[in-house]
């Protein structure tokens, strides 16, 4: 009965924060209810894609609203490995999983027909826009990274709740739209970004991680005191500490770019497959904006 | 792009240019806690009202950050008056109660001056204090002799004669800037 009460207890979220409970209850629902109606109008729906998505959302709420959140307060490998589930993992499935027209399908009709839908949407587009272009968007991916990681603003964001929330939701808000923008499902004859525009924005991408991430692994000095102040979790040198979670913003989070690369490949190879004849799965399932 | 800007100058913007150190006011709640005193009493925040009051977590069987912080501490208070230094105390909490008993705390205190008072607690009464100043501690693995390490945070939470955070001090702050501090803390009514 001890032993359930500390796994429940590790599942439980460290600090609540209803704005994680209810994104993620609200897109899983959305998610569910898209599905069954789409199975009710006789649409194939695969299994790849709900589980890639159902397993991007989970881990948002795993680092989030889980005792694993107090180890990412109070550690920073622990902290860089959460924001690479926030800032890339995460948003990458989601994306991978191209979940709007099944979200749309699982909005109730009530708030599709919502007057003033259309009026918001125009208010929408020109900031959307410019945070898409492609020229902002991946400055915008590594600047946010870099800009959490100035030592007094870090200092700040970890001693702060408020601040921590922003810090976080900027991260994730920030990986959607990249993602979203380079793994969009959508060719550029239908309003996509050029496949060679997405692989030019994952490759430059690459350079400024991998100099970050080499910088706070091959730095001698702690260079975020914040977790001395604060104190660690457990008791590990404050190198070490640095060190690894330089490697987390080094290596994993290069690699992401290069399966992205590699993703917009196969988008390209099966657009010319098309060309060539057979419709494909990948086409056929487009969503319309 | 505005958003990141207008961002940053909150962060800036926040800190009364008054204090040397790290200005927490409005950013930590009140000094609150249930603790064991050096005599076993136990003890609340109350107890300690109306002198100004720097908070300190660490353990007994430390070897640096510890000694030296209370050392460190002592040399400062040394250059207050002494009237000044009448309204002060260090409250000296240990989060490791499994070896630092009252008896130990109050040995180890002696150390240092009268100021200095040693507490403790059982675990739900740590977790409740280090939680509300978004600080932590834990254990490392015992060796074979039983002996382990606590990582515990390093920061001095100041607070005025109100229990009102005001402070955190670092462990690299200048020395002229906590003691300007320190008597900029104890001139406030």
């Amino acid at each position: 009965m001890l032993e359930f009460e500390r796994v429940a207890g590790y599942l439980l979220p460290w600090e609540f924060a209803p704005s994680w409970v209810i994104f993620c209850l609200v897109a899983v629902g959305l998610y569910l209810r898209g599905m069954q109606r789409q199975r009710h109008q006789g649409q194939v729906v695969g299994y790849w894609r709900p589980f890639v998505f159902l397993l991007g959302v989970g881990a948002i709420y795993a680092v989030t609203q889980t005792h694993y959140d107090y180890l990412s307060q109070y550690m920073f490998f622990t902290h860089r490995a959460q924001h690479l589930v926030l800032h890339h993992a995460a948003p990458f499935l989601i994306a991978l999983a191209a979940p709007l027209p099944v979200l749309a399908a699982g909005m109730p009709s009530r708030l599709r027909q919502l007057p003033g839908r259309t009026a918001a949407g125009r208010v929408m587009r020109p900031p959307y826009r410019l945070l898409q272009h492609p020229i902002i968007a991946p400055l915008l991916f590594v600047g946010l990274i870099y800009f959490w990681l100035i030592p007094e603003v870090h200092f700040d964001a970890m001693l702060s709740r408020k601040l921590y929330q922003i810090m976080n939701w900027s991260m994730l808000l920030d990986g959607l739209l990249f993602w979203w923008l380079v793994l969009d499902p959508r060719t550029p004859q239908q309003g996509g970004l050029g496949y060679g525009m997405r692989i030019l924005a994952l490759l430059v991408v690459i350079p400024p991680q991998i100099l970050l991430g080499a910088y706070l692994t091959f730095s001698e000095s702690v260079l975020f005191d914040v977790y001395a102040v604060c104190g660690r979790a457990w008791p590990i040198a404050p190198l070490t500490d640095q060190q690894l979670g330089g490697l987390i913003t080094w290596i994993p989070a290069s690699m992401m770019s290069v399966i992205g690369v590699l993703i917009v490949i196969r988008y390209i190879l099966s657009e010319k497959g098309d060309v060539d004849g057979g419709e494909t799965e990948h086409e056929r399932r487009v969503p319309q904006p | 792009m505005a958003g990141l800007l207008s961002l940053g100058a909150l962060l800036s913007g926040c800190s009364d240019p008054g204090w040397q150190t790290k200005d927490i006011s409005g950013l930590m709640p009140p000094l609150e806690f249930q603790l064991t005193g050096e005599s076993g009493e136990r003890v609340d925040a109350q107890t300690f009202r109306g002198d100004a009051t720097l908070l300190f977590f660490g353990f007994t069987h430390c070897h640096d950050v510890c000694p030296a912080t209370m050392a460190h501490l002592d040399s400062i208070m040394g250059e207050l008056d002494e009237e000044a230094r009448d309204d002060l105390q260090v409250l000296f909490v240990s989060v490791d109660p499994a070896r630092d008993d009252p008896e130990t705390l109050r040995e180890y205190t002696a150390n240092f001056g009268p100021e200095f008072v040693g507490l403790t607690g059982s675990e739900e009464q740590l977790d409740a204090l280090t939680r509300r100043y978004r600080v932590t501690y834990g254990y490392g693995e015992k060796d074979s002799e039983g002996h382990y390490m606590v990582s515990h945070p390093s920061a001095i939470f100041a607070f005025d004669r109100n229990g009102e955070a005001q402070l955190l001090i670092r462990q690299d702050d200048e020395r002229e800037d906590v003691l300007s501090d320190l008597r900029r803390l104890l001139a406030q009514g």
